[in-house]
């Protein structure tokens, strides 16, 4: 019989750990995981972006539900264990018994709160979770919020750049004489705190914090010098202490964490720790790349293969977008030590140092960090460094002669060098499975060697790695960049333009450092489509950033004349209509009338300064612009439904009229061609289109993701809906989430295919709130953008477009 | 010598947007920058005939809205891997005022 695993706590050690197990033996074990969280395993390095809004939950996920059900882990998160029975091998969870033949304790950390009066107020939090994230996301939202931050060290640091990021007012406090003082020497210290109140940060150093104010929440910190600072928000960053009550109440030994041997058993030969909450040779661990070696034994153990735990030494990156810093080692002086250091005041560059011995122990980078890895792998190999000491302060480039350029340098490191700390993977691990599994992208290289995958700062060596190992071969598309003038791709431009609140082409060109002065034909439509898209009503479109068709309302033909196409909601017209478009084609001379695939009428050939007048004549009889030219929703193809088919289950004409009605003159990434069929017959070809709606008996089945175009493909089935009502919520926010995840000219069936359809489920169907919530988003963004744009220039506006600025006859001067 | 003929103001023309002047034999496609510089090209691409009025105005280059040839406002010169070039005819600012040559008209007309 299978043996059963439990596992106390589903964080980064113990989902490495499974991850392991599965690899080596994906049977062993019947395994039931208990996270205190509602959630499963994610990146918890990441809550910092996460905090700053530069990145979004989902994008740290780890383990999705997918993974847990592949693997046939019984999740049971939300649930705190709150007994462990030795005797019976039982745990005990909200009162339910699970019984275990091994069991594993994962439960990690807790954040230390000092113990002041006022420490429990509300609005006094640690930086631990999701949950303390979510909660300052929403203390950061009333204008002109105060934060105090207590603890000046990495993880204060952090929390308080993405306060400050998010709008608010910060000050840190920090016991010790200068920010990070277990990773950093008072200079780089010095640097780091002048950089972060260059941002309006307020750093109070030597702060002792004597209690918290407040009445019914907190108001004000008070420190002993008597200083007072206001605060809407404290969040508690001054260390972490393992998380070992259950272990000790289960009378397993414990000292400062759950006492574990080289093989990661406590005291009872069943039960296994690792993590943080573990003591291993006296020493407790907090940063990830001795957890993930801790998992790697822990999951070996669990096979009965042998396996010893090894510490090793660790290096530090802040991660706050625009501070470098790199800090490993230990650097504190000493007589048997010496220093080099390198500084550059008008850079702001700080690189130190420490030798013993000929042999580097320590070395602090600011402002230039590229070297860091090059200087740790010296450390970790203890490489005497007497014959480059004169140049070793200027970095690897600088060593035997010619200068290295940065790829030359990473493909000269040496096999064994550590590349990605996080997870501890050297050069030659990533060197040799870019080469035996044919590897091309970052993406493969972090799906096959997990260099990368965590903290994300080795990015650069990887990157470098692939392009010393692949030549021209490798072609960094994981991040392919929107177009030249700039290195980023669309999804980070997009995302930067929502955390720094970017509300304009200048600005975002500005502040994202774009290399032209005024974009070019690709980034600018895209960027004016991103700043429609996310800022409705205060945004002011920028008619020279749109394609010549978008800009016209019209849509340009190979001549140079234009097509003209009036809306037909669902396909339906009337004489009324039917005689204006007639007329029209005759005053104007329109050499070509044609009935298009989306069930309108298509009037070619008309000369640009006629615009104007044909659409006057088409507006007096009723009629708005079709769009027929815009990245945005174009027709609703309809069939009779059960107004007239004998076959007809639903309304569906009407359902098609009524939805292009409602989303009518909505800007989206591309195109958006939808239609409702009355039955499964399926007339109005809803299974191709980006949207279908296929009426049955018993409702409305909501289609996605079509296409028949340059590719063809069936739709997917999105859900059921019971009532029009609710189909159109679900169509609705389906179209609001693929207009603020779309990328600039990605249909929605290329959209769902690089998101995935679980995550799209996930939002508009399984989440009945997220569906309102994007719901609502479309609606706002609608009173902005319903108005038609033939009648704005038919009264006047751009009337510059429609007309020469100068005529001239047969020129005077030749006579 | 040159015979300035006034064919607009510069407030005629959206910053990054360009309007077409006609002569007898053509349009002249006359372009403002987003830093108040003026240009005059042909308002035909070599490529397939392309209206460059309507293209997207990006620095002193314009992108056809046809097949996306960019040419430099400045030279006439297609850009990148496309060759060909369209004429290009002096313009003067004075003040708002923008003039032409009355002889390239001449020239343009008696082509």
């Amino acid at each position: 019989m299978t043996e059963k695993l439990v596992v106390i706590g589903a964080g980064m050690a113990s989902g490495r750990m499974l991850e392991h197990l599965f690899d080596a033996d994906p049977g062993a074990y019947d395994v039931t995981l208990f996270g205190a969280e509602p959630r499963g395993n994610y990146n918890r390095i990441m809550l910092s972006p996460v905090l700053a809004g530069e990145k979004t939950y989902e994008e740290i996920v780890t383990h999705d539900a997918n993974w847990y059900a592949e693997h046939g882990v019984n999740c049971q998160f939300g649930k705190t264990v709150t007994k462990i029975d030795r005797n019976a091998k039982t745990v005990f969870a909200d009162g339910v018994e699970t019984p275990y033949d091994k069991l594993v304790i994962a439960t990690g950390s807790a954040p230390f709160i000092i113990p002041i009066a006022g420490k429990d107020l509300p609005g006094v939090m640690a930086f631990r979770d999701l949950d303390d994230v979510n909660n300052m996301v929403a203390a950061a939202e009333k204008p002109g919020a105060k934060a105090v931050v207590i603890g000046g060290g990495l993880l204060g640091l952090e929390a308080a750049a993405a306060l400050n990021n998010r709008g608010m007012d910060v000050v840190v406090l920090h016991l010790m004489g200068h920010l990070m003082e277990r990773q950093l020497d008072p200079a780089a210290g010095y640097l780091l705190e002048k950089e972060l109140e260059s941002r309006g940060i307020k750093i109070h150093c030597k702060a002792q914090t004597k209690a918290i104010l407040g009445e019914e929440r907190v108001e004000a910190v008070l420190l002993e010098d008597g200083t007072v600072y206001d605060a809407d928000l404290v969040v508690m960053a001054v260390g972490i202490r393992p998380e070992t009550r259950i272990a000790t109440d289960a009378g397993i030994a414990v000292e400062r964490g759950i006492v574990v041997d080289d093989a990661m058993q406590t005291s009872d030969p069943d039960i296994l720790a690792l993590g943080e909450c573990v003591e291993h040779n006296g020493m407790v661990y907090g940063l990830v790349a001795p957890l993930y070696d801790m998992a790697k034994v822990a999951a070996k153990t669990l096979t009965g293969a042998e396996a010893a735990f090894k510490p090793v030494q660790t290096a530090t990156q802040l991660k706050v977008t625009g501070v470098n810093l790199y800090s490993a080692g230990d650097f504190a002086e000493a007589e048997d030590r010496e220093e080099i250091v390198l500084r550059d005041a008008a850079a702001g560059v700080y690189k130190r140092v420490v030798l013993k011995e000929d042999k580097i122990v320590g070395a602090v980078l600011y402002g230039e960090t590229g070297d860091g890895a090059w200087f740790f792998d010296l450390l970790k190999r203890a490489e005497p460094i007497t014959e480059m000491r004169d140049t070793l302060i200027f970095g690897q480039a600088y060593q035997g002669g010619a200068q290295l350029d940065p790829t030359a340098a990473v493909a000269a490191l040496p096999d064994d060098a550590e590349i990605c700390g996080c997870n501890g993977v050297c050069k030659s691990t990533i060197t040799g499975a870019i080469a035996e599994k044919g590897l091309t992208s970052l993406d493969d290289v972090r799906a096959h060697t997990k260099a990368s995958a965590s903290c994300g700062s080795c990015t650069g060596l990887v990157e470098k790695l692939l392009m010393a190992t692949l030549g021209d071969a490798y072609n960094p598309a994981a991040i392919q960049p929107m177009c030249p003038c700039t290195e980023l791709g669309h999804d980070e431009v997009r995302r930067l333009i929502v955390a720094k609140e970017l509300k304009s082409i200048p600005a975002v060109m500005q502040e994202l450092e774009w290399k032209t002065s005024c974009g070019c034909a690709k980034c600018r439509p895209a960027l004016n489509y991103y700043l429609v898209a996310t800022w409705p009503g205060e945004y002011e479109d920028d008619n020279q950033s749109r394609f010549i068709n978008e800009r016209v309302h019209a849509n340009i033909q190979k001549d140079g004349t234009y097509s003209v196409v009036p809306r037909m909601f669902g396909g339906l017209t009337n004489p009324r209509e039917l005689r204006a478009i007639a007329d029209v084609a005759d005053k104007f001379n329109i050499p070509t009338v044609k009935v298009t695939g989306g069930q309108r009428i298509d009037l070619l050939g008309v000369k640009k300064e006629d615009l104007p007048g044909v659409w006057a004549d088409l507006n007096a009889a009723g009629m708005v612009s079709g769009a027929a030219y815009a990245k945005g929703l174009r027709t609703v193809k309809t069939c009779v439904g059960s107004d007239w088919c004998r076959f007809g289950t639903q309304d569906s004409t009407g359902l098609g009229v009524r939805i292009e009605k409602f989303m009518w003159g909505a800007w989206t990434p591309a195109k958006v061609k939808m239609a409702v069929s009355g039955c499964p017959r399926n007339c109005a070809e809803a299974t191709c289109k980006d949207v279908g709606v296929v009426c049955v008996d018993s409702g409305y089945e909501i289609h996605f993701a079509g296409a028949a175009g340059l590719d063809i493909k069936g739709t997917e089935v999105l859900c059921h809906a019971k009532t029009e009502d609710e189909a159109m919520e679900i169509i609705v926010a389906l179209v609001q989430l693929y207009r603020e995840q779309g990328r600039y000219l990605e249909r929605i069936y290329k959209w769902a295919r690089r998101v995935g359809s679980d995550s799209i489920k996930a939002n508009i169907v399984e989440d009945t709130e997220k569906r309102r919530y994007y719901y609502e988003r479309f609606v706002y963004s609608q009173k902005f953008a319903q108005v038609d744009p033939w009648e704005e220039r038919v009264n006047g506006k751009d009337a510059h477009e429609f007309a020469a600025m100068a005529e001239f006859g047969m020129p005077q001067a030749a006579e | 010598m040159n015979d300035w003929v006034e064919i607009g103001k510069l407030s005629d023309i959206p910053r990054r947007g360009a309007r077409c002047v006609k002569t007898p034999l053509g349009k002249i496609a006359v372009f403002r920058t987003a830093t108040d510089e003026v240009f005059a090209i042909d308002d035909q691409c070599p490529h397939k005939g392309g209206p460059l009025s309507q293209g997207i105005v990006h620095g002193a280059q314009v992108t056809c809205p046809l097949h996306n040839w960019v040419f430099s406002l400045e030279t006439g010169e297609a850009q990148g891997a496309d060759e060909g070039a369209v004429r290009t005819f002096a313009l003067r600012l004075d003040g708002e005022k923008i003039f032409m040559d009355a002889n390239i008209l001449l020239a343009v007309a008696a082509e």
